[in-house]
């Protein structure tokens, strides 16, 4: 009797909040097993594994506006939207046959991935993922990135030609900025969104394009570093996504070299090199602090060291775990969570005392996304 | 961390069967995750060509293991003889061009 009358009420009572608020979760890219694990940051454990998204190697993702959404970009040209309250892939399209990565317009209304075969960029409507625009690029896109304005950029490996795209029409505009230099490897935008940076891999350089004056010539910087030195095979491709600019600096991976290189974000003078314990894959500006946090390459890939970007000394110098992917901060940047491919672990670290506070079982973690990305133009 | 040159004598036209079990699966684990970075988790390129099977059918694994070993100058492929011995990068040529049909 009991148990009927609680069941009848069970039906009157509005539906209990399986809702949960988003702000404080994330995703955990699983490269070889195609999932994803959704992890709350608060409680620094995982909540669900979320799964089918494909090939996830060099996977990255980014949010709807809300924080709801999470749009994943696949190796094997799957895009796939991930709702984060019902945990599961609400929609899936295989667009093209392999691509790198994506970005989501400033008003959050498209999405759009940048693609290695075929090359080129294509544009999709975030609510369904209807294509929306298809430009194609005599090579591989890298390095695309959102910009004000319903607009993107993005650059040509193959080619070294970078383009931005206006889609805020009925038909989309794409303009050429010119040729970057030999094979531009990525690309990054600063916050304000006024400099897009794009990194050489064919030569020596970094070129820059202001992007609030687009009449300004391109300025290339970097040219000659290392010049005295014999460069190493590179075995990973530098990261510039999370290039981290502090102390009106840019932060930056040296190609080839065991080196974090510091450069005047304004004048692009050289500031300085700092010698770090191997070739830098990411290097990401710990917020609302002077540090640095640097990550490296395979085989030296068990190591991160902490950076001031004040005196450009190592302060400190951790060894989390096997194969060290990836860095994420919290949005204040009271923690960092670190990926650990070959132990299966994210490694939680507090950041003012540099010691670990949890672990997270994961399966060979790569990327790690927290919401608070939805809100930052460039990722 | 450059390995000792132990291997260098070792002739083209070693068989798989010379690399220990525990040895295999290291290499496996560096086709996957390493060679992955570039060529795709799954071989089916990214960067760097696919490198599945069919993609290398007809290909000579000595001329593969040179390139393992020793790059490809003016791209992103580089020379991976201070991480590999001459039999490592053989093992890996093997394994490549056979793995879909085993």
């Amino acid at each position: 009797m009991k148990r009927a009358l609680a069941l009848a009420l069970l039906t009157l009572l509005p539906l209990p909040a399986l809702a949960q608020a988003t702000g404080d979760l994330g995703l955990v890219v699983e490269r070889a097993s195609g999932s994803l694990l959704l992890v709350d940051r608060s409680d620094r454990a995982a909540l669900t594994r979320i799964e089918g998204l494909g090939d996830l190697s060099h996977a990255s993702l980014t949010y709807s506006p809300d924080e709801r959404f999470a749009y994943v970009f696949g190796r094997d040209g799957g895009l796939s939207k991930v709702d984060l309250i019902d945990r599961k892939v609400v929609a899936r399209t295989m667009q093209a046959g392999n691509s790198i990565g994506g970005a989501i317009s400033d008003d959050g209304r498209l999405v759009a991935v940048s693609n290695y075969e075929p090359g080129g960029v294509k544009v999709f409507d975030a609510g369904t993922l209807a294509p929306v625009a298809d430009i194609p690029a005599e090579g591989k896109t890298i390095g695309l990135v959102d910009l004000p304005g319903r607009r993107f950029a993005w650059a040509v490996w193959d080619t070294g030609e970078v383009f931005t795209g206006d889609f805020s029409g009925a038909a989309p505009v794409v303009t050429s900025l010119g040729i970057a230099g030999v094979n531009p490897f990525d690309a990054v935008l600063t916050a304000d969104a006024h400099t897009y940076l794009v990194g050489l891999f064919g030569e020596k350089g970094v070129m820059s394009y202001d992007l609030w004056s687009p009449e300004t010539p391109p300025q290339k910087f970097l040219t000659d570093y290392g010049k005295t030195g014999e460069d190493m095979p590179v075995y990973k491709m530098p990261h510039l996504q999370g290039w981290a600019f502090t102390e009106g600096q840019f932060a930056l991976p040296a190609v080839g070299r065991h080196e974090v290189l510091w450069v005047d974000s304004e004048t692009h003078a050289d500031r300085g090199a700092t010698p770090v314990h191997g070739q830098p894959v990411f290097i990401i500006a710990q917020p609302a602090s002077p540090y640095v946090w640097v990550n490296f390459a395979t085989p030296l890939n068990d190591t991160v060291q902490v950076i001031d970007s004040r005196d450009h000394k190592v302060v400190a110098t951790l060894t989390p775990g096997k194969a060290v992917l990836h860095m994420e901060f919290a949005p204040r940047g009271a923690e960092v969570w670190i990926s650990a491919r070959d132990d299966d672990r994210v490694l939680v670290y507090d950041t003012r005392t540099r010691e670990k506070l949890a672990e997270i079982a994961a399966k060979a973690p790569s990327g790690i996304f927290f919401t608070a990305r939805a809100h930052r133009p460039g990722l | 961390m450059p390995k000792l040159a132990l291997f260098l004598a070792i002739l083209p036209g070693m068989a798989l069967a010379e690399i220990a079990p525990e040895q295999a699966a290291r290499l496996e684990h560096i086709v996957t995750q390493d060679c992955g970075s570039c060529h795709g988790l799954t071989l089916r390129g990214g960067l760097g060509r696919p490198l599945t099977t069919e993609a290398l059918a007809g290909a000579d694994p000595a001329t593969l293991a040179t390139i393992i070993l020793d790059g490809v100058p003016g791209t992103a492929m580089p020379p991976w003889r201070p991480l590999l011995t001459e039999e490592e990068a053989r093992w890996i040529a093997d394994y490549l061009t056979t793995k879909d049909q085993r």
